[in-house]
């Protein structure tokens, strides 16, 4: 069979691409109708999930100082742990869908103030429990709690009231929100028995798998839990995480078969990892993206000439190609891309013009003093290079930028969210709202441009509790000229996830929700050999 | 009191202090660290409400010296609490930890110091010559090799090329002996080629220095064979310098592996301190460098000390 077909069909198999797309594809390749039928009908085959088996991944951002507490879930090895054992109400599907898991129906009313969740029955817990309606609401309950230092406060704070009645939970929310069952998606929100009040690390939940060796930094491993209610996932008998941070290492171990599947790949190999055997590089485009930021509402900055001439000094091409390694997309200073639901794709692109942006450079009348832009190596992959392209470029329209690189150490504390200019990255929400309203409402703990803008605020409330569709866009894409146009963001770049797997691994999807699959890869991936 | 006793007494009381002098650096030194903990731990995403709170809840707000003699009171009771980050009890992850690093440096240690040593004669003897000249070679070009590099080397040789071996060397209470040695065949190789090269020159050296004297002269004209004239007349005389330095090489390999450590992902200590670093989780920062001073102190004693027992005129002071 050609490269070409092989491709097609696999992809046809996997559910990527149409039945009739295939088709038209396949007879272009000169191949019968009769023969692509049977061709999908036994790719398919071989795409049925294999049981059985220890299937491992290998990666980066895992330390010894984790904990099993899904509230402080920080980085990726957490996060990955925490959705093996784990079960929210809802997950978000690779397509931006509610796929329905603890709660098996969600009505609201009109105004989108009240929300009824039905809690799906005769489902248990790890430890035999059987998850009500109460488990759900004392969960939540918990994370309202700022001494749980839940990463969730800022989605469970809009909730004023929470019922629990028979296998129905009812939210009031003090204001309309339409968003709010992808919100119980975050994946802070996993149920606990009991809502994990007694002992919130205690990794037992209604999760695929069981927790049975929790080494945090080291290794993380899980069994089958065997009354797990859904059997279309968790097809391994076991599933373990090895952390490995080294780069090198990591990819060392998938090539050497000691891991199926590894995240993080360093752009800078990808091209000479896709030519080893039997393994494949997957990059996914997903919300995440890297930024320069610029305070509002600090000189030079509140100046909106200056903000404009920054980001029309900045070459977005040219970051997509030397610091992705052209796995990644351009930015265009807002927050949202095509992975978003309601997305407005018509907003012009914005384009580097070195002779525009020394215009409105002169226009705001800066002094000519360098301006101070500050980077770390940990601000996000490549900082430090991109940092430095953006001073090339914006010398070439007469901008003196002066990059100075800071320790990765105290970056987040000392210098993110407290000097004016620096580098910074976002993984993004899965929805507007919850992006808009983490960081660039006026009143955000996290608006880390300053940006106070009382039209935006009132657009992002008043969106926030629209129920059509319709409206709700065009309201998103009012929100999207205005930050595009005012804001203190520079946003010149979306970076793709970039994984790389076996050749055995089989059930592999695309999803731009999260790394490996929303961690959700270890679950519903299988070993076919 | 004999007089080798209370050399060891005064020495270990010296060490003990200097231990006391070093919990004092360290605190100062991680109290000195950019960053608090609390932003570190919650990191990009943290609120101010539950930075405050956290602060709260780690004791943050106490002044600095009064955290310190608390924390030295439990350290005498072998108490090092709890670590700021994930609650998990310092004592417990640091043993288990600390029998990873002590296998670790067993291993390389078991297979280096008699190499080395061996290597050492062998060089001795045939100063000059080409099997002298191959071996300080060799050892002198693994030496000047960073670790990393070596590791890497290693581990592309032995997992693609050749792939023997597993490159990440985690081990885990419940795998035989056996599978353990396996798991750490690529750093103990690494570690021997790092530390061989002092040892066997320190070694060639000593042996070196003491053929010149009138009594190994004498040895070679009673007509005994040159390996035989090392080993009985030569070695004895040079051990103490060779002590000392197959113990550094020792302190090296217990506390000086944090790089080889985090290129084979091998769960010790080193990484286990790295990573608290990174989060300014103090306790266990200050445990760790707690325990890495003492082995270092207390291999430099035993050193001294063995020094002085095979040297028959320090043994015996008129």
């Amino acid at each position: 069979m050609n490269d070409e077909l092989h491709y097609i069909v696999k992809r046809a198999a996997k559910g990527l691409m149409s039945r009739r797309e295939f088709m038209g594809r396949a007879s272009a390749l000169g191949v019968s109708a009769v023969m692509a039928n049977a061709l999908l009908a036994s790719a398919v085959r071989a795409e049925e999930p294999v049981k059985g088996g220890v299937l491992r991944a290998g990666m980066a951002g895992g330390e010894s100082t984790n904990s099993l507490d899904p509230a402080l879930a920080a980085s990726e090895v957490p996060f990955m742990v925490n959705m093996i054992w784990g079960e929210m109400l809802v997950d978000v599907t690779p397509k931006g869908e509610i796929d329905y898991r603890l709660a098996e129906e969600i009505s609201s009313n009109a105004d989108a103030t009240e929300w009824k969740f039905k809690i799906r029955k005769g489902v248990e817990f790890h430890n035999g429990q059987t998850v009500t309606a109460e488990d759900v609401v004392a969960t939540l309950k918990r994370h309202t709690d700022e001494k749980a230092q839940s990463g969730a406060l800022g989605i469970v704070q809009g909730i004023s009231e929470m019922i629990a009645e028979g296998d129905m939970v009812t939210l009031k929310l003090a204001s309309g929100n339409a968003d709010l069952p992808f919100l119980m998606g975050d994946y802070h929100l996993i149920i606990q028995p009991g809502g994990g009040v007694d002992n919130p690390a205690a990794g037992i939940g209604a999760g695929p798998y069981k927790v049975v060796d929790n080494e945090p930094g080291v290794r993380h491993t899980f069994e089958k839990f065997a009354n797990y209610w859904d059997p279309s996932i968790g097809h391994a008998d076991q599933v373990e995480i090895l952390v490995i941070n080294d780069n090198n290492l990591r990819t060392a171990a998938l090539q050497a078969g000691q891991v199926h599947m590894i995240n993080r790949v360093d752009p800078k190999i990808v091209e000479l990892l896709k030519g080893v055997p039997g393994i494949s590089v997957e990059a996914v485009a997903g919300r995440g993206h890297y930024v320069f930021i610029m305070h509002c509402d600090k000189a030079p900055f509140d100046n909106n000439d200056l903000r404009m001439a920054l980001k029309l000094a900045i070459n977005r091409e040219e970051m997509v190609e030397k610091i992705l390694g052209g796995l990644g997309t351009v930015g265009n200073d807002f927050p949202i891309n095509a992975a978003y639901p309601l997305f407005d794709d018509t907003i012009e692109q914005r384009k580097y013009d070195p002779a525009a942006a020394a215009e409105l450079y002169k226009k705001s009348g800066h002094d000519g003093s360098p301006i101070v832009l500050r980077t770390a190596p940990g601000a996000f992959p490549g900082a430090v290079e991109a940092a430095q392209l953006f001073q090339q470029s914006a010398a070439a329209a007469g901008i003196p930028l002066e990059v100075k690189v800071e320790p990765d150490d105290g970056y987040w504390s000392d210098v993110w969210n407290v000097q004016p200019f620096c580098a910074s990255y976002w993984g993004g929400r899965p929805v507007q709202d919850q992006m808009y309203s983490t960081a660039y409402l006026s009143t955000a703990d996290w608006n880390d441009t300053k940006f106070k803008n009382a039209e935006f605020d009132e657009l992002l409330l008043k969106a926030r509790a629209e129920l059509d569709a319709t409206k709700r866009k065009e309201e998103y894409s009012k929100m999207a000229h205005i930050l595009r146009d005012e804001g203190g963001l520079i946003l010149p770049m979306f970076n793709d996830f970039v994984e790389a797997k076996r050749a055995e691994v089989g059930g592999w999807v695309q999803d731009p929700n999260g790394e490996l699959m929303n961690g959700r890869a270890l679950v519903k991936c299988w070993l076919t050999a | 009191m004999h007089p080798i006793l209370r050399l060891v007494v005064q020495r270990i009381a010296l060490g003990l202090l200097l231990l006391l002098a070093v919990s004092v650096l360290i605190y100062a030194g991680t109290e000195a660290l950019p960053g608090d903990v609390a932003q570190a731990i919650l990191g990009q995403s943290a609120t101010p409400e539950a930075l405050a709170n956290l602060r709260e809840a780690l004791g943050l707000n106490q002044p600095g010296y009064v955290r310190y003699f608390n924390w030295l009171g439990g350290v005498l009771t072998g108490d090092f609490g709890k670590a700021l980050t994930n609650g998990q009890d310092i004592g417990q992850a640091i043993a288990q930890r600390l029998g990873n690093t002590l296998f670790l440096a067993g291993c390389a240690a078991a297979i280096s110091v008699p190499l080395a040593v061996g290597l050492g004669l062998v060089a001795a003897r045939y100063n000059g010559r080409w099997p002298d000249k191959v071996i300080s070679g060799i050892t002198l070009s693994t030496i000047s090799l960073p670790e990393f590099v070596a590791a890497y080397f290693v581990i592309y040789l032995l997992t693609q090329v050749f792939p023997i071996f597993q490159p990440v060397a985690m081990v885990f209470p419940g795998m035989g002996f056996w599978e353990k040695l396996q798991a750490v065949a690529l750093p103990v190789l690494v570690l021997v080629l790092v530390v061989l090269a002092h040892m066997m020159r320190m070694t060639r050296a000593a042996i070196l220095n003491v053929m010149q004297s009138a009594y190994i002269e004498t040895a070679e004209l009673k007509g005994l064979s040159p390996m035989r004239v090392i080993w009985r007349h030569a070695l004895p005389n040079a051990v103490a310098p060779i002590i000392s330095v197959v113990v550094i090489n020792l302190a090296y390999l217990v506390v000086g592996v944090v790089v080889v450590e985090v290129v084979f992902g091998y769960n010790a200590l080193g990484q286990y301190l790295v990573d608290h670093v990174a989060k300014r989780d103090l306790p266990v920062v200050q445990a760790v460098g707690l325990i890495f001073a003492a082995v270092y102190i207390g291999l430099n004693i035993l050193a001294d000390v063995l020094s002085i027992i095979a040297n028959p005129r320090l043994r015996h002071p008129k």
